[in-house]
């Protein structure tokens, strides 16, 4: 059970401005079924220049409800500059705060305004463009949307960024990358978790490179492959030679080209040895499942 | 405001039978059974006797009952206990659907070095039998496969399988904990080697589970210390949930009747009126072979987690698959395995029914349930939409 305040569940049971301006002059739409969240925003601008309405549709949790109906709420009347200064934080305030693992339903509200923002401005289409790199490609969350949600919340951790703006709560295949970006803005105050990540750079006995693959195959692989319904066995060691085998969705999946191989082997190397290189087994392949997408 | 619980699969409400037949092993006859003296004697009477009505409820021997904490404590000790009686054995046969007290051990498994099979399932939720078969072979230590899912209530053909299993020398662990006190079960004339039940899932109370071990199989103990339950179960007894669970097993076997009768047709009356009355609904699971009191239905475009809210202001407890009540960001396992599109996914809400609920319980449900899915697509920026 959540424990909401009693803001949010007034404007999850009541909320406003509910529906879809007729021809608005800003659309802002993120999130997708796939998600689990989305926001569909329009607003109409008055002869002042101000924002005289908003109207949101929303499908998602009580926490993006009352997220989507208080931000309509927040940018009535004001001008577009101002409007842009909103941030999630004030969405999250103004709700008297949001568990912690919901903080991406305000996000997403202040990611549509600024979608709708620059629709208006753009004239162009209504999708919100991905500013910068994408870094995590379960939730298509990039380089700056995370970036943004670390300085403005002032986060320290994976998890919150996880919180904030679902980036890492897939597969976690990203997750070593948001950590970085932490670092970078943070610098000092990024409170380094350490997992005992296992670390390559001395000569390895045979015994030890064995473990060692066994080791970065159970931790850096297999929960990214897990994820997608996929996973992996380790089927032989000869030399630098790794032999593995794909099970379950991953046998089959569309995704097959770029995260198989590639990724094990990549992955290999940064954790085990330069030389290693991956092969596939091939007496295993045809034991796949159907994919079941 | 009076409560509705339709979260029987969570757990249930403790018998009023149970209860007192609980209570004076607090206060009163709270000796220790394994004491030599008459008055922890006398509770070692009394523990018997509920093993007797365990065993009478599953049909078994009581010597096949051994007490533990929970169902995950029946589980991690059929599938550890079992790895450890077969140390050569290094492969562990199990579905993609189990519980997380099954699955998050295997997985755990995996990384301990054992070759870890997850079976799929169909759009409906079913296994294929010859892919079990294919996988069978003599480095196979332990299959485990769910009796009947938590989620949709799907039932899996345990006695075929368990035959298929151990017909080959492998044991078979199933884990029953839906199923036991809906659907009969007569395991002295069955393959199951090992099953196991929790107490607050037959209105008995939590903190007590079963583990059946069929005579012959080979199991370690998972917890050493005492010799309580014949050295298979260390840890002094929990008196009173013992007492309470062979209360609640004499008052399912009583009411088994009932659970396929009038709570099927209750379940069926609240299943039925919620589809014909809300479009773009679907039924999650197979129809065909489902325990009685469990219906699973996914609507489209909105989304769980605003579904159970607004039931919650109408007292009207469920449960929902979707990834915000998952505690993570990722919608039910069970419903992805069968591959139900995210976009229902998300929205499944479960009702789960039992004895004590009531024809007004239902109606005032179905009552209620159009205007809640109505409401909550009014704000879906998905409804009217194509999608994929």
């Amino acid at each position: 059970m959540w424990e909401y305040t009693d803001k949010v569940r007034d404007h999850f049971f009541n909320p406003r401005n509910v529906g879809e301006i007729e021809n608005p002059d800003g659309v802002g739409e993120v999130g997708s079924l796939a998600c689990g969240d989305a926001l569909k925003l329009t607003f109409k601008l008055g002869k002042d220049g101000r924002i005289a309405d908003a109207k949101f549709k929303t499908f998602g949790c009580a926490s993006a409800i009352a997220s989507s109906s208080v931000l309509t709420e927040l940018i009535k009347g004001k001008t577009l500059d101002e409007a842009l200064n909103v941030t999630n934080k004030d969405i999250a305030d103004y709700l008297g705060g949001l568990p912690e693992q919901k903080m991406h339903c305000s996000v997403m509200g202040r990611e549509a305004l600024e979608a709708a923002i620059a629709n208006y401005r753009g004239g162009g289409t209504a999708k919100r463009q991905l500013e910068g790199h994408v870094v995590c490609t379960c939730f298509g969350v990039t380089d700056v949307e995370i970036e943004r949600v670390i300085r403005e919340n002032d986060l320290t951790t994976v998890e919150q960024v996880t919180n904030y703006c679902k980036a890492g709560g897939g597969c976690g295949g990203c997750r070593g990358e948001i950590e970085k970006i932490i670092e970078r803005i943070q610098g000092e105050k990024a409170k380094v978790p350490a997992p005992p990540v296992p670390r390559k750079g001395r000569k390895l006995t045979n015994i030890q490179k064995m473990q060692l693959i066994q080791q970065t195959i159970n931790e850096q692989i297999r929960p990214a492959l897990r994820a997608h319904g996929g996973n992996i066995e380790l089927i032989d060691i000869e030399g630098d030679k790794v032999t593995v085998a794909f099970r379950g969705m991953c046998a089959q999946c569309h995704l097959a080209e770029f995260t198989m191989k590639d990724v094990v082997e990549n992955k290999l190397r940064e954790f085990v040895s330069d030389d290693i290189y991956v092969e596939e087994d091939k007496d295993s392949v045809e034991e796949g499942h159907v994919h079941k997408g | 405001m009076k409560i509705i619980y339709f979260d029987n699969n969570a757990t249930t409400r403790v018998a009023d039978e149970v209860f007192e037949a609980m209570q004076p092993y607090f206060c009163e006859l709270y000796g220790n059974p394994s004491s030599m003296h008459t008055f922890g004697g006398q509770v070692g009477i009394r523990i018997r006797e509920a093993r007797e009505r365990v065993a009478a409820l599953l049909g078994c021997h009581p010597s096949e009952v051994i007490f533990t904490s929970c169902g995950t404590e029946s589980d991690s000790t059929a599938i550890f206990g079992t790895l450890a009686a077969v140390p050569h054995r290094r492969k562990v046969i199990t579905t993609r659907v189990e519980h997380p007290a099954v699955l998050t051990v295997c997985r755990d498994l995996e990384n301990r070095g054992y070759q870890v099979i997850e079976l799929g399932v169909d759009k409906q939720g079913r296994l294929d039998l010859n892919e079990l078969e294919r996988h069978l072979d003599d480095d196979t230590a332990i299959v485990t496969i769910m009796s009947a899912n938590n989620e949709t209530g799907t039932i899996f053909p345990i006695e075929t399988i368990a035959r298929m299993v151990t017909d080959r020398g492998i044991t078979f662990h199933t884990d029953a904990v839906q199923v036991v006190g809906k659907i009969p079960l007569n395991l002295s004339d069955s393959c199951v080697s090992l099953l196991s039940l929790s107490g607050h899932k037959l209105h008995g109370p939590k903190g007590v589970g079963v583990l059946y071990v069929r005579k012959g199989t080979r199991i370690a103990p998972l917890l050493l210390g005492g010799h309580q339950e014949g050295g298979r179960r260390a840890g002094t007894e929990n008196v009173p949930g013992i007492i309470g669970l062979g209360k609640a097993c004499e008052l399912a076997a009583r009411y088994m009747e009932d659970e396929n009768t009038r709570v099927r047709a209750l379940r069926d009356k609240l299943e039925s009126a919620i589809l014909a009355s809300c479009p773009d609904s679907r039924i999650n699971g197979d129809p065909e072979n489902r325990l009685p009191n469990t219906t699973n239905i996914s609507f489209e475009y909105i989304e769980g987690e605003a579904i159970l809210l607004m039931l919650d202001r109408f007292g009207i407890c469920a449960s929902s698959g979707s990834a915000c009540t998952s505690g993570s960001l990722e919608p039910s396992h069970v419903l992805r395995a069968m591959g139900v599109p995210f976009t229902a996914a998300h929205g499944s809400i479960r009702f789960s029914l039992s004895r004590y609920n009531t024809e007004e319980e239902v109606d005032f449900t179905i009552d209620k349930m159009p205007q809640i899915i109505e409401r909550l697509r009014e704000l879906s920026p998905f409804v009217g939409q194509v999608t994929a």
